[in-house]
This record gives C-alpha cells, sequence and structure tokens, in this order.
C-alpha cells in the first residue's frame, strides 16, 4: 500500500526538515543589513568537540569549529 | 473538582458495552494535578504508606495549562518565540497572520486547534490600529483551544532589517544555480534558496 501523503520536494530530495529550516534561517541572516547581519551570524557560530567512544575509552576528539583557528 | 477527575479515570477503564464510545478527554479539558495533586494516587497511596507524604509528582510544580474558557475571548494571546529570545510573551492582540504552507492563515481568538507549518514569508501581528511585521525563515504555529497561540520560528526579522540588495542578488544567484543543478540534493537547494529570496522580494514590497 504505497503511502499517499504529498511530500515536500526537499524531502524527497533526501533533506530533512531541520536541513531545510537551517538552509532557510541562514538565507534569511545573509539578507540582512549590517550590523544585524554580523550580529545574527556571530550568534550562530558554535565550536566543539567530538570523540566516539570505543570499549569504554574515549578516541580522538575532532574539533569543529565556526571560527578561525588563530 | 476531582471527584470528577477520578469519576473521568474510572469511566475510561470500563470500555466495555456502551452503545456510545467513550471519548478520551482532552489534556485542557481534565482537572490538572495543580498543586494539590491527583486524589486517585494520593488516595492508593495512603492506603499503602500512610505516615509518609505522597510525593510530588512534576505536574505539580508547574502552572497549569490555563483553561478554555467557556465563552469567547476578546483577545488573542501570543508567544511568539525564536531560539535566541522571546519576540512577544503572552501578548494580548486581536489577531495574527501567520504564513503556513497552505498560505497566509489568519488566527482570531476562538480559532480551532491547528498546527501549521510554517513557510517563510510575512508574519503580521494585528493590535487595534498597529501592525508589526516580521520576516520568518521557516518554524510552527500551534493555536490551542483556550485562545493561545504559539509561533515557533527559526529566524524573524523586522522589515527595514533586510537588505534588498542583497534580496536581489539572492535571487538572481538562486535562479541560475537551479537551472544549472544536476543532482538532486543541488536542485533542492537552489529551489530552497528561490523560494526564500523570492518569499523576501514579496514582503517588501508588498
Amino acid at each position: 500500500m504505497a503511502s499517499t501523503a504529498a511530500v515536500p520536494f526537499w524531502r524527497s530530495a533526501g533533506m530533512t526538515y531541520i536541513t531545510y529550516s537551517n538552509i532557510c534561517a541562514n538565507l534569511v541572516r545573509n539578507c540582512l543589513k549590517e550590523p544585524f547581519k554580523s550580529e545574527a551570524i556571530g550568534r550562530e557560530k558554535v565550536h566543539f568537540s567530538v570523540s566516539k567512544w570505543v570499549d569504554g575509552k574515549p578516541q580522538k576528539p575532532t574539533i569543529r569549529s565556526d571560527t578561525p583557528e588563530v | 473538582m476531582f471527584r470528577q477527575a477520578t469519576h473521568r479515570l474510572l469511566t475510561r477503564s470500563t470500555t466495555t458495552t456502551t452503545t456510545t464510545t467513550i471519548r478520551r478527554v482532552f489534556s485542557t479539558e481534565v482537572a490538572t494535578d495543580a498543586s494539590s495533586g491527583d486524589a486517585a494516587f494520593i488516595e492508593s497511596w495512603k492506603k499503602v504508606a500512610p505516615n509518609i507524604d505522597p510525593p510530588k509528582t512534576p505536574s505539580q510544580f508547574m502552572e497549569p495549562r490555563p483553561p478554555t474558557p467557556s465563552a469567547l475571548p476578546s483577545k488573542l494571546t501570543v508567544n511568539f518565540v525564536l531560539p535566541y529570545a522571546a519576540e512577544l510573551s503572552k501578548a494580548e492582540v486581536d489577531m495574527v497572520i501567520v504564513p503556513a504552507t497552505t498560505g497566509q492563515m489568519g488566527i482570531l481568538p476562538g480559532h480551532v486547534p491547528t498546527i501549521a507549518e510554517l513557510k517563510p514569508g510575512l508574519l503580521s501581528v494585528h493590535e487595534g490600529n498597529d501592525i508589526k511585521k516580521y520576516f520568518i525563515s521557516s518554524g510552527f504555529a500551534f493555536v490551542h483551544s483556550n485562545s493561545y497561540a504559539d509561533i515557533l520560528a527559526v529566524e524573524a526579522v523586522p522589515l527595514d532589517r533586510i537588505d534588498p540588495a542583497q534580496v536581489q542578488k539572492g535571487l538572481s544567484e538562486f535562479t541560475q544555480k537551479l537551472s544549472s543543478a544536476s543532482t538532486d540534493l543541488d536542485k533542492a537547494e537552489a529551489q530552497i534558496g528561490v523560494d526564500v529570496h523570492s518569499a523576501l522580494n514579496s514582503a517588501l514590497t508588498g
């Protein structure tokens, strides 16, 4: 029994709602006037470190960051 | 009020031969735990452990949901929130027009409970003769039966903060990307770009 619910174009292209929403938000932020634009972009910067755990021990962490390396 | 709650809980369990189907009550209609706690639970607790005070449930710490008034309220209470700030918090307004995926939807006091997904577009808050307009990137609008509307958006900007030159540039850039896109994902991204920029454009000009 095929599902008859109409899927949005981004869903059928393999994108999730969160990705779609974040793309929309980024596009809107890029169209702002200064100083609001730098304020908005600065607000959304992230900087975090992720490490996978194997056998109860953390592996080497990877750092994901929007701030440029000094 | 709590005798009513236990009565409802008991009738819910007896689903045997009844000519009318037992209607499940909405959370807004059931008497809340509030400060005194759920009567049935306290009764059964006292039977088992009469000397210990019954524990408080999480709902007792929460503010109870504002009840559904029997008469139609005159104002809509709007909570317009963003991830980083609350634009409007329990603001009493006359009407809100939200850009739902199914089109511009007007929400008045007494609106039927709705969950609407929002598309990039214009949100306007009408209070008397003032209209405040915001451009929303995407989000959701929840209308509750007690004339409370919760509008959640990822980005919401007043129209005067939008740069028209950037909008035009973005629109032409994405229209061009759309025609040259190859994979489904590229096409989808370009289409999103075109949608957002044309919505921005019409918000600025309209």
